[in-house]
């Protein structure tokens, strides 16, 4: 790390093209990270070309004032609170230059050294209206350099005008002069914020510090943590008022006054008619009750097709390649174990259940999620760098609303009902803290396409094809029950939660929709690349430890094939041809570690209808939910290569009897099982991917909870009530 | 009036910002502050939220939200 200040912060409002340029400033020594305690994320690298300079991303914002956890993040790295800052990098908005200035000017207040990149100076000039930077240097006090992060013009200049910040710099200050009344109201306001904020601090940074202060409010979570002294706020507030003065609106409109007043020199509302002839045109058509909601539903359909269907081939290939490795390398050690004998053999035969089944099943498992994830942020990405994104995310607010959700939410959701693993990352697009929380914790309800399989084995084992007075088949029927189930109680969850586990200050769903523009591809790339990176080098481990360590439950404690069958029943096999290892696997599986947790939790899982079989399907299914189908082809001695089309395994679930003779599984069983799939935690994946994004177990072990309980009762009613009413 | 009480294509000055706390400093802090004009461009195809040009940037603003604006 470099020497503390030569640390430059970037800082600008959102869609001011300030990553484009960091990423171009930074190149590949740029890495992406969590803030600790939040779920927002912060990017560092080196300045290219220059000597040891530290680069900081933080999240774009349009002010200082912090009042949700992403703001805070800004602001803490603008007042070097947690590592001293030698450069603000204020990044403007060329084409936009006037509405850019608000946070230029609060960050000149503070008085570290500052230095601004005009940004978007190519698109600026394509509109024909170039702010000149020599005069806008003179007018703010501070060097300005003309640059665009797109091409890379100015980039030199930017740099130099850092450097030399770096090796002498110079104080910024605001162009103005606060009023008396308001600088004495400041000075007065510092005092209520903690000690060391304060020391050394010149007088304009104490005012500018209280002028933060005065914006501040005291129910905002983002502050909890520092020790604010509210009553002087309050008091400093309440002099104010008697006089019949309005602190905030002076606050703010003394930066705006200023604004306003050089807004003529500047390119602003009055030269831009043109430009938002354009957006308006896009517009009227792209958000049109009619054209916009096809086009809405295209996009979304497009998106959603892909991760559900189109990916298919390059899942299967993942799973195919992982499946030939495992193959060959089971192959090697076999090969290996038959040249050995007694201990030694064991031993390697064990070695390689552990690299084939463990290891190599284990990369496997995080591998496949790769395809769903790079597409659905490759979508977001271009979706997000077009525009359209925060459009739809305004078509749809109304409607989520019912939720207690933003817009945002949608994609998220939407995505959900292919995987919920990619559609937890997706949630990095959801500005607010508890937005994106209560997001995540009804993602794991939406129906996703693993449970599928699950359903179509119990429908088609258990349900009649066609029912008599019907229109559908009985079977479709239950296929639709299970997605509109889903979509209903996630939507309830999300409003309960909503008011319950994250209840949180109401804040207005202000979005800005920004100017239309071609999708940048390198920003693209770097959004697809940093997804994947977190999630195989962070929830990748986690998942492969938790498949191997359920490939232990299922696989130990391992036996003799002869310990396994009883004489008479190798005899009956043979004599009806049945495939002997076949038996044995299942019998093996069902005296395993999983089979004995299976055995244990009957007395829970029976109330809802199922037997210690069912139990043990029930943990296999932690891998994947459609491994369901596998574990119980293995379980009643089938073999694993089954699907859930196999009529083998169908007529098996249909003559698998209780001890005293009750069929297993009816119809009422089924639709048990179908509910406790649709509502339980039964993912690895997701839950490690929760962990990913949310930096704690806390919210995890949260999720699995809330929908272990809600599956129980909800399969307990099913259950219990059926049978209250003669059906099972 | 009020900022969901213009049709589109109707421009306007912002009076005042009612409320307090957190939704009120937003509103001010892009660039709602008395005086600004501000435009309706549009509202989502389900009438809310509605769609404003203020300071060269257009915002989405739920109508419950619009309606503490004043706008003269």
């Amino acid at each position: 790390m470099s020497a503390p200040a030569r640390r430059v912060v970037f800082v600008g409002n959102p869609n001011t093209g300030k990553s484009t340029l960091f990423n171009a400033v930074t190149g590949a020594s740029a890495h992406v990270s969590n803030v600790s305690g939040t779920t927002v994320s912060r990017s560092r690298g080196a300045w290219r070309g220059a000597d040891a300079i530290e680069c900081v991303d933080v999240p774009g914002t349009y002010s200082l004032a912090a009042h949700s956890a992403d703001e805070r993040v800004a602001f803490d790295a603008a007042l070097g609170a947690d590592e001293p800052v030698g450069v603000l990098l204020v990044v403007l908005d060329a084409p936009r230059l006037a509405r850019s200035l608000y946070l230029a000017l609060q960050v000149l207040e503070l008085g570290t050294p500052v230095v601004c990149a005009l940004n978007l100076i190519d698109e600026a000039r394509q509109r024909g209206r170039v702010p000149d930077a020599g005069e806008l240097s003179e007018l703010l006090g501070v060097p300005v350099v003309a640059v665009s992060g797109r091409t890379g013009e100015g980039l030199d200049a930017l740099r130099s005008a850092v450097e030399a910040q770096l090796s002498s710099p110079s104080p910024s200050r605001p162009p103005y002069e606060l009023s008396e009344a308001l600088a004495s109201d400041a000075e007065r306001a510092a005092e209520a914020l903690p000690g060391h904020w304060l020391d050394g601090a010149s007088r304009q940074r104490r005012r500018a510090l209280g002028l933060w202060a005065l914006l501040c409010d005291e129910d905002v979570e983002a502050l909890a943590d520092l020790p604010i002294d509210h009553r002087i706020l309050a008091s400093v507030r309440d002099t104010a008022a008697t006089h019949g003065r309005d602190l905030m609106a002076e606050v703010v409109g003394t930066r705006y006054a200023w604004i306003d007043g050089h807004a003529a020199g500047l390119p602003g509302p009055a030269s831009s008619a043109a430009d938002h002839a354009t957006q308006d045109r896009v517009d009227a058509v792209l958000m049109h009750p009619l054209w916009g909601s096809l086009v809405f539903a295209a996009v979304m359909f497009v998106v959603f097709q892909t991760l559900f269907s189109w990916s298919g081939p390059l899942v299967d290939g993942i799973d195919g390649l992982f499946g030939w490795l495992g193959e060959v390398v089971a192959g090697g050690f076999a090969q290996a174990e038959s040249s050995l004998s007694g201990g030694m053999a064991s031993a390697v035969g064990f070695l390689g259940d552990l690299v084939v089944e463990g290891l190599i099943g284990g990369v496997g498992s995080v591998l496949v999620f790769v395809p769903q994830i790079g597409l659905l942020f490759l979508f977001i990405a271009l979706l997000e760098d077009s525009g359209y994104l925060a459009r739809a995310a305004h078509l749809m607010d109304r409607i989520l609303r019912l939720a207690g959700l933003p817009g945002q939410a949608f994609v998220p959701l939407l995505s959900g009902y292919a995987c919920a693993v990619p559609a937890i990352m997706a949630t990095r697009t959801l500005p607010r803290h508890r937005d994106r929380l209560l997001t995540m914790l009804v993602i794991p309800l939406t129906s996703c396409s693993a449970r599928l399989p699950v359903y179509t084995l119990l429908v088609a084992a258990l349900f009649p094809a066609a029912v008599p007075g019907l229109p559908v088949s009985a079977q479709a029927l239950a296929l639709f029950v299970m997605y509109a189930l889903a979509t209903v109680v996630s939507v309830l969850a999300a409003i309960v939660l909503g008011r319950t586990a994250l209840r949180g200050a109401a804040s207005p769903a202000l979005l800005e929709l920004p100017p239309y523009r071609w999708p940048h591809p390198p920003n693209v790339w770097r959004s697809v690349k940093n997804a994947l990176e977190a999630f195989v080098t962070e929830a990748g481990q986690v998942i492969l430890v938790a498949t191997v360590v359920l490939w232990g439950l299922l696989s130990f404690p391992q036996y003799e094939p002869e310990e396994l069958l009883p004489a008479d029943v190798v005899a009956e096999a043979r004599a009806s041809g049945a495939d002997l290892e076949v038996l044995a696997q299942g019998e093996a599986l069902r005296r395993s570690y999983a089979g004995m947790l299976g055995q244990a939790m009957e007395p829970a899982i029976a109330p809802l209808g199922y037997d210690w079989k069912i139990g043990i399907g029930l943990l296999g299914s932690f891998a994947a939910r459609e491994v369901f189908v596998a574990t119980m082809g293995l379980v009643y001695g089938i073999g694993d290569e089954v699907d859930e089309q196999s009529a083998p395994l169908h007529e098996r679930m249909r003559a698998e009897t209780h001890a005293d003779g009750r069929p297993v599984y009816t119809p009422l069983t089924g639709a048990s099982l179908m509910v406790f799939f649709a509502f339980a935690m039964q993912c690895l994946s997701t839950l490690a991917v929760l962990r990913r994004e949310t930096h704690t177990w806390r919210w995890p072990a949260f999720a699995t909870a809330y929908m272990m309980a809600l599956a129980w009762l909800s399969a307990f009613v099913v259950y219990q009530g059926g049978r209250l009413l003669g059906f099972g | 009036m009020t900022l969901d009480e213009l049709t589109t294509g109707q421009a306007a000055k912002v009076e005042q910002v009612r409320g307090e706390g957190v939704f009120r400093r937003r509103l001010l802090e892009l660039g709602l502050v008395p005086g600004t004009e501000v435009m309706k461009v549009g509202q989502a195809p389900l009438g809310d939220p509605l769609r404003i040009r203020v300071r060269d940037a257009v915002l989405s603003i739920r109508r419950a939200d619009a309606r503490r604006v004043e706008v003269g």
